[in-house]
């Protein structure tokens, strides 16, 4: 049995078994790889997508449960680095080892979606599924405010 | 630099299957054509591109910026237009003395190590290109100056560096060059933008989980719940009718599902039936732990550290004398990415591709366990996605090798979560024993210190059970003037796998010598701040960051209701740190609103990296100071995942502020220091907030209540 879905705007089909992590076919099956596994029971946030546009945690859903849906991963992203959130990562020079990287601006950029000017709670808030080991919170918090500065001029 | 040329090249050859041509160098540096090597740190390509080598792995401490600064510095290139490769295993070219040898990142020595070396690299091939133009050009070498990656003679002569890199590294390398006086720095001490950035912000960094090979097959293992466990029998019966199994197979570490996808790997591996030895490992408990601990705090031998005086004498002859009890628990690393390693064993040869901090030890090892010749086993360095200590360790590249061999594929052997933390090598748990006599005016007239706790070094480098451990004496001998002392460390074997863990003894130590030193500052009636500097008169570089810390923090003005700072300070890696903890106790536990830190750590490469690897400490060193703690009961692991060896998360994280002193002392460490002085800093800050004092981490709501 197959699965169809879009990734990124691009029509796919996967053929892992349905109860398959999202993760899993995303990384091994489509090779993008820039969504991580981090624990496997979404207390992380490394693994995070958008699933018709919210944020979530794509080890804990099922290839089954995406069927007809729109999936956007960190490879949805401008590779050179254009998007608001990216501009403001490099401005504050955000990631140290960068794991967690991906999911911190999948998150972000769900927040971001829905408001664009974001308080130190609404950040805590959206952001607190996201472990970073390498403690990089500071400058998160700072690009995300940074971000949505450029988007509300934008 | 004793850096052979010959050497070098003969591992060129070697390294031309991974370094050079491998996906270690950006695609745009393979389609550069020929690319010279004048020596071990610079590879310049025909076309004028030019790659930097990092000796040192990153994981995240930004040496993949630090150290091509350093070159660039003297190769006169502009940092922004470099390509940056991780060094191959070559312990000769690329070992880290500081650690004895090993080409091994780690203990914070990245720039100390690299601060002269990398600069001299640099300015021998910035001296070999202009040997070649001056003999080029036939003009005297005094005439061409060498310029942001171009050469520049006299009437207009003009050429890249990759013009006159095949000529350069025909050339001997010279063995003394000048280097530039730092007011000349371009580069080092400026405000970087780290290189690595731009892929960590697109999902392109590769990692070690990230690597694929042709062919590759995926691998998960079942290890022995009990650390050290061997397999009895296994039945793999089922395992092997799971969808996407290719093979099952036992290396000593356990049994291995390989499968063409991670997920069925994984899957099919938990309907593995095994019967497990279990090994002595499996009476290991973290209650017995801490008993034996404290016995051999009392009847263990002592291996003497540093005495002056005789303070035993003074503290059994003193009126006033206070003694105290500290203990630091067992801790995971948890970096990130779990561990990973891709390994191709073909016919005698193997190529290793993953994150590791100790290049030449898995190169060797290895070798060993499959049975080829070192010079047969490659390793390319991706992105490490965290490190801390648990990357020292090889074990998992091994398990790669093994089942790679096992299956005559390449194979990429992924841990889970749940393997990752229960199968580390922990923080070692530390009894610190501390007493002290207190003279008429308040101030220690005699100190005794103890750390009893297990030896890293003897496991990983076999360093003898009687002789001193110099890991575990980090910062044990603090600044303060007292008149007699006497430290010393009793090696007590507990049973658990023990690793180095992000600032390794400086953290069990700091611990103990800050809260030790607020207990006493607090029972002769005195501020712990006006009695610390009471005791730094000959300390100046600590006194300042201490000053300027408090300063900062605003110490001893007005604080919110329910508020209290707390000190902590250190020597450690060459860095004077002073940290504050602004402290609350809410929902029965620690709130840490502010922490402010004042580093002296001598000249700084890159600022802003300080400035990160410090926040990054903060919060790594908050979470055994509030909320961290490994148990173990039969020998296993009680954590699984991040729902019981929580993370510190962003709602939790406090600002931090950071002042650096800028200084001409040489370069000190900055990847750990900041650990080690959350803990104490947080413990002072409850007491003064409390009259509570906790001596056991972590400092949970029910240690403050029970305290």
């Amino acid at each position: 049995m197959s699965v169809k879905f879009q990734v990124n705007g691009k029509a796919v089909t996967a053929n892992a078994e349905p109860d398959t992590p999202l993760l899993w076919v995303i990384r091994d099956e489509l090779g993008l790889t820039g969504t991580k596994y981090g624990c496997g029971a979404a207390h992380c946030g490394a693994c995070t997508v958008h699933v018709n546009g919210n944020a979530v945690r794509s080890c804990q859903t099922n290839l089954a449960n995406v069927a007809g849906k729109k999936v956007s991963t960190i490879e949805s992203f401008p590779r050179n680095n254009t998007h608001p959130l990216q501009v403001a990562w490099i401005k504050h020079d955000v990631p140290q080892c960068g794991y967690c990287q991906s999911g911190q601006l999948m998150s972000a950029a769900a927040l971001l979606d829905g408001n664009k000017n974001p308080s130190d709670s609404d950040i805590d808030a959206a952001m607190k599924g996201n472990i970073c080991r390498c403690g990089t919170y500071p400058r998160i918090k700072a690009a995300i405010k940074d971000a949505a500065s450029m988007m509300r001029k934008a | 630099m004793t850096t052979s040329r010959r050497d070098f090249l003969k591992t060129s050859a070697l390294a031309s299957g991974g370094l050079l041509m491998g996906f270690a160098l950006p695609s745009a540096v393979q389609a550069a054509g020929m690319v010279h090597t004048p020596n071990a740190w610079v590879h310049i390509a025909d076309n004028n591109t030019i790659t930097l080598i990092s000796a040192r792995s990153e994981m995240g401490q930004g040496v993949y910026t630090s150290m091509p600064m350093l070159i660039a510095e003297e190769l006169n290139v502009d940092i922004k237009n470099i390509k940056v490769a991780i060094a191959p295993p070559n312990a000769k070219l690329y070992g880290n003395p500081l650690l004895g040898g090993p080409q091994l990142t780690g203990g914070s020595t990245s720039v100390r190590d690299g601060w002269e070396k990398l600069r001299v690299g640099g300015a021998q091939v910035r001296e070999m290109l202009i040997s070649a133009a001056a003999s080029k050009w036939n003009v005297d070498r005094s005439t061409i100056k060498a310029e942001n990656g171009m050469l520049i003679g006299p009437k207009g002569k003009k050429a890249t560096y990759g013009a006159m890199a095949a000529d350069a590294s025909k050339l001997p390398v010279p063995e003394k060059v000048a280097l530039k006086d730092p007011k000349d720095f371009r580069i080092v001490g400026k405000r970087t933008k780290r290189l690595d950035t731009p892929a960590k912000t697109n999902g392109t960094a590769v990692f070690g989980i990230d690597v694929k090979l042709p062919g590759m097959v995926y691998a998960a293992l079942e290890q022995c719940p009990v650390i050290g466990g061997k397999v009895r029998s296994v039945d793999s019966t089922r395992a092997k009718t799971m969808p996407g199994v290719i093979d099952v197979v036992q290396i000593p570490d356990g049994v291995a599902v390989v499968a063409d996808s991670w997920w069925r790997a994984n899957v099919a591996r938990k309907t593995l039936v095994i019967s497990w030895d279990e090994g002595a490992g499996a009476t290991v408990n973290t209650k017995a732990m801490l008993e034996g601990t404290r016995a051999a705090a009392k009847t263990g031998k002592p291996l003497p550290l540093k005495a002056v005086g005789d303070a035993d004498a003074v503290i059994a002859a003193s009126q006033k004398v206070i003694r105290a009890e500290y203990v630091s628990q067992n801790l995971s690393h948890s970096p990130l990415e779990p561990m990973n390693f891709t390994a191709d064993y073909n016919n005698g040869k193997v190529r290793l591709i993953g994150g590791t901090q100790w290049q030449d030890a898995a190169q060797t090892t290895i070798a060993a366990a499959v049975g080829a010749k070192p010079e047969d086993v490659s390793l390319e360095t991706t992105f490490l996605g965290g490190g801390f200590g648990r990357r020292i360790d090889i074990d998992f590249i091994v398990q790669a090798a093994l089942i790679s061999k096992a299956v005559n594929k390449p194979v990429k052997l992924v841990w889970s979560r749940e393997d990752d933390m229960t199968h580390d090598f922990y923080r070692p748990m530390a009894v610190n024993t501390m007493a002290a006599a207190l003279g008429a005016d308040g101030k220690p007239t005699a100190m005794t210190f103890r750390l009893t706790s297990q030896s890293v070094t003897g496991r990983v480098f076999g360093l003898p059970a009687e002789v001193q451990d110099p890991l575990m004496t980090e910062a044990a001998v603090a600044l303060y003037d007292i008149p007699a002392t006497k430290h010393d460390v009793v090696k007590h074997d507990a049973g658990m796998r023990v690793g180095y863990w992000r600032s390794v003894s400086h953290a069990l130590n700091a611990f103990a010598n800050e809260s030790f030193i607020d207990e006493l500052a607090k029972t002769a009636g005195k501020d712990p701040l006006a009695y610390r500097m009471s005791m730094l008169g000959n300390q100046p570089r600590i006194a300042n960051v201490l000053k300027l810390a408090t300063d900062k923090a605003g110490y001893g003005k007005p604080l919110p209701a329910g508020h209290a700072h707390g000190i902590a300070i250190m020597e450690g890696y060459d860095t004077y740190m002073a940290q504050v903890a602004e402290v609350s106790v809410e929902g029965g536990g620690v709130k840490v609103h502010r922490v402010t830190v004042a580093a002296d750590l001598g000249r700084m490469v890159n600022p802003d990296t300080v400035e990160a690897q410090i926040q990054s400490s903060v919060v790594f060193g908050l979470g055994p100071a509030v909320m961290q703690e490994i148990t173990i009961d039969k020998g296993r692991v009680q954590q699984t995942n991040f729902k019981d060896f929580p993370l510190v998360r962003m709602n939790e994280s406090p600002p931090v502020d950071i002042i650096l002193v800028e200084s001409t002392e040489k370069p000190g460490g900055i990847g750990e220091p900041a650990v080690a002085l959350v803990a104490p800093a947080i413990a002072n800050a409850v007491a003064t907030l409390t009259g509570k004092r906790v001596r056991k981490l972590p400092i949970t709501g029910d240690a403050i209540s029970q305290a």
